[in-house]
């Protein structure tokens, strides 16, 4: 075949029979269209937004073209929490338990409204503004709910973000570990760890204070 | 204060007559059309009402918070099921205690139905109540500060009593609640919480409840299996030394439709004691619907029952057009039973197809399924502009007219595809053996369980109670139409999945009736567009017959723009009531199936 790239011609290392079957690439690219090729999503779906992910997942809109359609039941098998609806404060602490079984590489995306700040409930006393409070998010999927194509969007955009990532740089194969997220706590609200001490000194500053009724439940 | 004297003294009249001339000391009519009854009296009079007036079927119970009087409300709405008494009309009475010390005595042992509602208002509303078995939180967790529904109860992102805000409009100064608040996040703690120094209370007491198991039925439980003879209290568990084993499903299961879970406390295989475990996806409809202006909360519906937001629709609507005393016009009416039938098939066809999933068929039942539904889905992208949350009707109508070449369409659909689709899925799948094997006789419910534990919609009609609020007490234009209401008597997981193909019968009957007599033209909106509704003080409860089963909303106006009082009897929450008693005795195996069975939607569940 005329497109043969030369330099196989008399390169010593190529047998004359594979000339016309090899490619070059980097590592990066062949790593990353793999990964992107088999990305095993989470089946995991919080509210309304998990419905649509279904039919994505369905014959009309056929996630399977993407390589995307095999929906693990276990975190520990998936590469992608698809975060599909309201983060309840009551949930979270099982969500970013989840989060923490993932193995590397592990990517979120956050979809709808809800996931992404709140949405419509985000006055609600029991609601997250948004799953990025807590987790890393890599693609944000606007709608209440988003319509399948937009979710299938969503995939194409984590795909291109895959694409620009390269082995020598990712975190999941440089040395020492990845640390865990912790836990958030279930108290009288919702503890986030990370912020513990912070939220003490001002608990703190509210007792030395006089008495701040707007931020006291009112009943016990 | 908030329609609390504004109304003049309804006059006690029916049923209320002859309960008044038993209990004259007990009840006192209120300014609605109903009773107050004493609390001290409550329980008797309850059960004069349940054997006596017939009337077995607690449908809603609510707590109202009145701050001005320093009271709050329990408002209890019961009708005959079985009988089919008084008209299909509700006995409305209510209970009345102080605020601090707001103590009610429980009705679970008249109905109980009452119990997951009665701790849903423990929960929200910090109303105790005296007798009831498990008074526990069942929407927040164990450990929350505070009774959020009430009036004087501020999350840390408040922001004003009702919309719309001040800082949105007419000024539109808005800044993100992050920046208001102390913490920049939706958490408030108490002067002095210490996070660093705590242990969480939320899973204690679920564990403990599920390791105390009342052996004295553990050897009734197995050998009802078969397993053994107990004929003796403990014949089993005296014999031979074995622990319960405590598993827990969810909330994040692949089977448990949303985020539900369940803590199982087994014998072997067999269950000892399911306890349903919810609030995971509790986004607090009630408190920002109070908030929210009477039209605003209409696309908070929709988020409800996310896979039927037009039946959703239609019950808010009718709630509030009670109280607004307005009737939609002719060509509305009809568009909205096309609407609320076309839903209750993609909900059937989706419950149909997931519960084959989980029966193990995974996944090819429910893609034929959610086929179908794409069509319908596809005809309320057309008419509402949106493929799931639709906010399509209005108070006195609906939000615009249907397209072009809609009705059309439509009738392709109803009169040619889905009679077949329905027929491929019976033939496919009925007769099938693998689920007959596994869906004949499991999670029994009796037609008296059903109706005791206030069990709603197929779940109820299956069970051998043929209640259909669309025949019991017709709303909007049901009366006109000729179908029938389907029941079943088995009562069993199968019957379940039948019912649901009768019910996609029916519907289509329907669909074709007001297809052929709907007007071609004409208003689809009563009176005047309006931005601002005004919704004259009084109390109205709205219920519909929605795919998952009675699906009420119970509206008290005090003529402000905002609902002083939102609340949603969900079906999907309350049906869930009767699981633990359906799961008791059976296998492990056969809990995701008998979930899948009732058909839940953890929109509606936990709302």
């Amino acid at each position: 075949m005329s497109q043969q790239p030369e330099q196989f011609q008399n390169d010593p290392m190529v047998p004359p029979e594979l000339n016309n079957n090899l490619f070059i690439t980097t590592l990066d690219k062949l790593y990353n269209w793999g990964r992107k090729r088999s990305m095993w999503p989470m089946m995991f779906g919080l509210a309304c937004c998990a419905i649509e992910m279904i039919c994505v997942a369905a014959s009309r809109y056929d996630l399977a073209r993407f390589g995307a359609e095999l929906m693990r039941p276990s975190p520990r098998q998936s590469d992608l929490m698809i975060v599909s609806g309201t983060v309840t404060k009551k949930m979270v602490p099982t969500i970013v338990r989840l989060y923490n079984q993932m193995p590397e590489p592990k990517y979120v995306l956050s979809m709808g409204a809800c996931a992404t700040g709140g949405g419509p409930f985000k006055e609600g006393y029991n609601v997250v503004s948004g799953i990025d409070k807590f987790l890393p998010v890599d693609v944000y999927v606007p709608g209440c709910p988003p319509k399948p194509e937009a979710l299938l969007h969503g995939f194409l955009k984590l795909f291109e973000k895959i694409e620009s990532q390269s082995i020598r740089t990712v975190p999941w194969y440089r040395k020492g570990e990845i640390e865990a997220i912790p836990v958030p706590v279930l108290g009288p609200d919702l503890i986030d760890l990370r912020r513990a001490v912070e939220i003490k000194e001002y608990t703190q500053t509210q007792v030395n204070a006089a008495p701040a009724p707007a931020a006291e439940p009112a009943h016990s | 204060m908030a329609g609390k004297v504004a109304a003049p003294v309804a006059e006690l009249t029916g049923p209320l007559a002859v309960l008044k001339e038993k209990f004259s000391e007990a009840l006192s009519p209120g300014e609605f059309e109903g009773a107050v009854i004493k609390n001290e009296n409550l329980v008797e009079v309850a059960k004069f009402m349940r054997d006596d007036l017939g009337y077995d079927y607690l449908s809603s119970v609510t707590g109202v918070d009145y701050p001005a009087a320093n009271e709050v409300e329990v408002v209890y709405h019961a009708y005959s099921a079985r009988h089919g008494l008084h008209n299909g009309k509700p006995l409305v009475f209510k209970a009345r205690a102080p605020r601090d010390n707001s103590v009610v005595p429980s009705l679970v042992s008249v109905w109980p139905g009452a119990d997951f509602q009665e701790r849903e208002a423990w929960d929200l509303m910090g109303i105790k109540f005296e007798g009831h078995p498990n008074l526990r939180r069942i929407l927040m967790w164990e450990g929350f500060a505070g009774h959020p529904l009430r009036k004087d109860w501020h999350e840390a992102y408040f922001e004003q009593d009702n919309k719309p805000f001040d800082s949105r409009w007419p000024g539109g100064h808005h800044t993100r609640a992050e920046d208001r608040v102390p913490l920049a996040d939706n958490v408030a703690f108490p002067p002095g919480f210490d996070p660093t120094d705590f242990n969480s209370q939320a899973e204690t007491t679920l564990v403990e409840r599920a390791r105390s198991v009342d052996v004295s039925e553990l050897g009734q439980l197995v050998s009802s299996d078969g397993n053994g003879s107990g004929s003796g209290n403990g014949h089993i568990a005296d014999a031979i030394q074995t622990d319960h084993l405590i598993v827990n499903l969810g909330p994040q299961h692949p089977s448990t439709h949303g985020v539900f879970r369940m803590v199982i406390t087994l014998e072997g295989e067999t269950i000892l004691k399911l306890e349903p475990v919810m609030g995971y996806l509790h986004r607090n409809h009630e408190k920002i619907g109070e908030r929210n202006t009477f039209i605003q909360n209409m696309p908070f519906t929709d988020r409800l029952d996310y896979i039927a937001s037009m039946s959703n629709n239609l019950g808010y609507a009718l709630a509030v057009e009670k109280l607004m005393k307005v009737t939609p016009p002719e060509r509305a009416e009809y568009i909205r039973i096309l609407m609320v039938e076309l839903t209750r098939i993609c909900n059937h066809m989706w419950a149909i197809g997931f519960l084959l999933n989980d029966l193990g068929a995974f996944f090819t039942p429910a893609l034929y399924a959610i086929e179908e539904r794409e069509l319908v889905l596809d005809l309320f992208e057309a008419a509402s502009g949106s493929r799931m949350m639709c906010n399509y009707m209005r108070f006195g109508g609906v939000a615009r007219d249907l397209p072009e070449g809609w009705i059309e369409k439509c009738r392709d659909l109803v009169f040619n595809r889905l009679p077949k689709a329905t027929d491929d899925l019976d033939h496919f799948l009925s007769e099938n053996e693998i689920i007959r094997a596994r869906c004949e006789g499991v999670g029994n419910l009796t037609a008296e369980q059903a109706v005791a534990y206030s069990a709603a919609g197929p779940l109820l009609r299956a069970s051998g109670v043929p209640y259909d609020v669309r025949r019991a007490e017709p709303y909007s234009i049901y009366d006109r139409f000729d179908f029938d209401v389907a029941v079943r008597y088995h009562g069993d997981v199968y019957d379940r999945y039948l019912i649901r193909l009768d019910e996609i019968r029916q519907s289509i009957r329907i669909l074709q009736q007001a297809l052929d007599q709907m007007p071609g033209g004409g208003e689809i909106q009563a009176g005047k567009k309006q931005y601002q509704t005004r919704v004259p003080a009084g109390q109205a409860y709205g219920r519909v017959d929605g795919p998952k089963g009675e699906l009420g909303f119970y509206v008290v106006s005090d003529g402000n723009p905002n609902p002083y009082r939102y609340h949603i009897r969900a079906p999907s929450f309350i049906n869930l009531t009767a699981l633990g008693e359906m799961c008791k005795g059976q296998k492990i195996a056969d809990v995701v199936i008998i979930l899948g069975s009732i058909d839940i939607v953890l929109g509606e569940t936990d709302r």
